[in-house]
């Protein structure tokens, strides 16, 4: 019996806290087959190997935002030697929470954390790797949903693009059952959030933080005029639009060169 | 003139990116560096203008592996310093969602990031061919880990229900059913894993350092409780930069620290030196079997104390289920902070050792952080024990060194990403 050659598949990580690879590692307790479908060639948190230079990857998921002038060549690398490079969750996607501190002066906030050494730690503005390098598809959420991920492999196997929904979150909560977070006076950004998760912070009780990004012509004015109604401070509204989709946010406001 | 050089870039198995650099030249050691190079995250800047309400979420997303653990310390020092009394109830519940993740950190350590290099093999991949039954085993176990995290607070990496003052979302009695059968019918796989470690052979080396842990009389501690030193000291939470000491050197993003001697060490081993008074009687037993005794000073032996620990967070996990049970979980709204100013430090004890938040809000917004990670204060003391271990191996083969020297970075279980969002305390040339 002739085995077909499986696709090798590589992970890398950026600017994160690799929660999105512990995910994929976290799945393979329910989904082992998928090790006989891939062959894994890198994966620097869990394995030693590594893929011989001249050898390509088939899909490159790629986690972590891209925070530094140098990471830029190590990122552009793994692009021309990959078919396809996906983007493995929020930080990878959006930006995330790594794009919190863009506001803040860059100068300021290395010398928060390093004080008078701050010239020893290279930093720029965080962005997503979508703003370094061409992204064929990304597969959003903080963390990554593992379902998701594993319909999202399997698309790509079959030379399919992985298939987001693109309406908001509100129509997870009204299929599960979750009272709606406005009824209880508390932010959420459900009605400008692309679906995925199963609303899966709604049902334990907070409201949506917006982790898996807009959903395609968001309504960002009508959503705030409904939080307001429900009691909401505008403070409130504006700093939950500023955890995962501050990259976004200056983006609209024109902020971002 | 003989040469040894080691230079491991991005050692693997490890969280983040570290960098293993010795030289020895004619015999004399004249480079021994545990280079960090993760990026720096700027966590503790970021955080300043923002409401505390948000914070616990945002810090969780410092680290993966211990997004419960910086949850809960960052809810301490927020419930430290605006004075919120929790009830016990949220006490409990906190309890059993951290021995979750201490289950699923050490579950992965111990088994894919460590029995690869005891069992010759270059990860878990190939692992799961030669002995599949080990990798499943280790794969049930942190599915249990997974659930007790997602029963508690919705899901384990970035926990959802924890919040200032209580939880958003309750387990119901069914859940604690559910997680007591997951529980029970793990015991069989924990006694594999000591048979298991118990039948392993882990390099001999020792060197003698101090030992941190946090410490109650009462509990085997991961949340809250004093400073405690193997030296014999404790220092009340608040106190915790007079027992870390920070300092930067050149080749790390990450900040060290010394207190009594020249470096400390954190972690299931600290604890188990420091704490084993306080183990559940069966962690006890196991301890014996593993061949442990307090005080352990061989570093390599961190795995096994982890070990030690997976067996006391299941048996008391079960516990923990049983008194909820017993007392009948019933939904609490949170406890609305009685003032909304005030600086409060929070200490828990996560899988890589002692960890600190130390917060000032003034009128219900963040105006100051700071976070001390474990790996950080590991960090001076894995490069000591390096030092002391490269003379004593100096004459065996290149590739035995970088073994050697990659497995005893690997013991401590190194969280780099989470170790480079250290800040601002004064520097020591």
């Amino acid at each position: 019996m002739t085995t077909r050659p499986r696709p090798k598949v590589a992970f890398f990580d950026f600017t994160s806290c690799e929660g999105c690879q512990l995910t994929v590692v976290d799945l393979l307790q329910d989904h082992p087959e998928l090790l006989d479908a891939v062959e894994i060639v890198e994966f620097r948190e869990a394995m030693s190997e590594k893929l011989p230079l001249d050898e390509r990857y088939v899909i490159a998921f790629v986690e972590g935002s891209c925070t530094r002038q140098s990471d830029e060549a190590r990122l552009k690398s793994i692009r021309e030697r990959a078919d396809l490079l996906i983007a493995l969750g929020a930080c990878a996607d959006l930006g995330g929470v790594n794009a919190i501190r863009n506001p803040f002066p860059l100068q300021e906030v290395r010398e928060y954390v390093y004080g008078e050494k701050a010239d020893w730690y290279e930093t720029y503005p965080a962005r997503p790797i979508s703003a370094v390098v061409k992204v064929d598809a990304a597969i959003p959420g903080c963390p990554i949903d593992r379902d998701e991920f594993a319909r999202a492999v399997t698309h790509l196997l079959q030379g399919r693009m992985p298939n987001l929904p693109d309406y908001p979150l509100c129509i997870e909560c009204k299929s599960r059952g979750t009272v709606c977070m406005y009824q209880r006076g508390q932010a959420c950004l459900g009605p400008v959030t692309r679906a995925g998760c199963g609303a899966v912070c709604p049902a334990y009780g907070y409201g949506c933080e917006g982790c898996r990004g807009f959903v395609p012509s968001p309504n960002l004015e009508s959503m705030r005029e409904v939080m307001r109604e429900a009691g909401v401070s505008d403070e409130e509204i504006e700093s939950r639009l500023r955890i995962f989709l501050t990259y976004q946010m200056m983006e609209l406001e024109g902020a971002t060169s | 003139m003989s040469r040894v050089h080691v230079d491991v870039h991005h050692l693997t198995r490890v969280e983040g990116h570290g960098n293993i650099v010795v030289d020895v030249r004619n015999g004399v050691l004249e480079k021994c560096e545990l280079q960090v190079v993760e990026t720096p995250r700027f966590f503790e800047p970021m955080v300043r203008g923002r409401t505390y309400k948000e914070i616990p979420h945002i810090v969780s997303r410092i680290c993966g592996i211990c997004s419960v653990g910086h949850s809960t310390a960052s809810l301490r020092a927020i419930e430290t310093a605006l004075g919120v009394e929790l009830s016990e109830q949220t006490i409990l519940l906190r309890r059993l969602n951290m021995h979750g993740e201490m289950l699923d950190s050490h579950v992965l350590h111990a088994y894919m990031l460590i029995a690869p290099d005891l069992l010759g093999v270059q990860s878990v991949v190939p692992l799961a061919k030669s002995q599949p039954e080990v990798v499943l085993r280790a794969l049930r176990m942190k599915k249990l880990a997974g659930e007790i995290c997602r029963v508690i607070s919705g899901r384990h990496t970035h926990p959802i229900a924890m919040t200032v003052g209580g939880f958003t979302h309750t387990p119901s009695e069914r859940d604690l059913l559910y997680l007591r059968k997951l529980l029970l019918d793990a015991r069989a796989d924990v006694e594999a894993t000591v048979d298991l470690f118990a039948s392993l052979e882990l390099p001999a080396f020792e060197r003698e350092t101090e030992y941190i842990a946090s410490h109650k009389d009462d509990e085997y501690c991961y949340i809250d409780g004093v400073i405690a030193s193997s030296e014999g000291h404790t220092w009340p939470a608040k106190a915790y930069r007079s027992v870390t000491n920070e300092y930067l050197v050149p080749h790390s993003t990450a900040k060290r620290a010394r207190n009594l001697r020249d470096s400390y060490m954190v972690g299931a081993l600290a604890r188990f030196n420091v704490n084993f008074e306080q183990l559940h009687p069966v962690a006890k037993a196991a301890a014996a079997k593993l061949g442990m005794k307090p005080p352990v000073v061989n570093p390599y032996m961190i795995t096994v104390a982890q070990v030690v620990e997976i067996v006391h967070c299941v048996e008391d996990a079960i516990e923990l289920v049983d008194e909820l049970l017993l007392r009948g979980v019933k939904w609490e709204e949170p406890v609305e902070p009685p003032h909304q100013s005030g600086q409060g430090v929070g200490v828990c004890d996560v899988p890589r050792g002692i960890l600190f938040h130390d917060y000032t809000i003034e009128d219900g917004i963040m105006t100051a952080a700071n976070c001390i990670i474990p790996t950080g204060q590991n960090l001076q003391n894995t490069e000591l024990d390096m030092r002391a271990l490269v003379p004593k191996i100096v004459d065996r083969p290149q590739p035995e060194i970088t073994l050697a020297l990659e497995m005893l970075v690997r013991a401590y279980d190194p969280c780099i990403s989470c170790s480079t969002h250290l800040l601002d305390v004064e520097f020591k040339e």
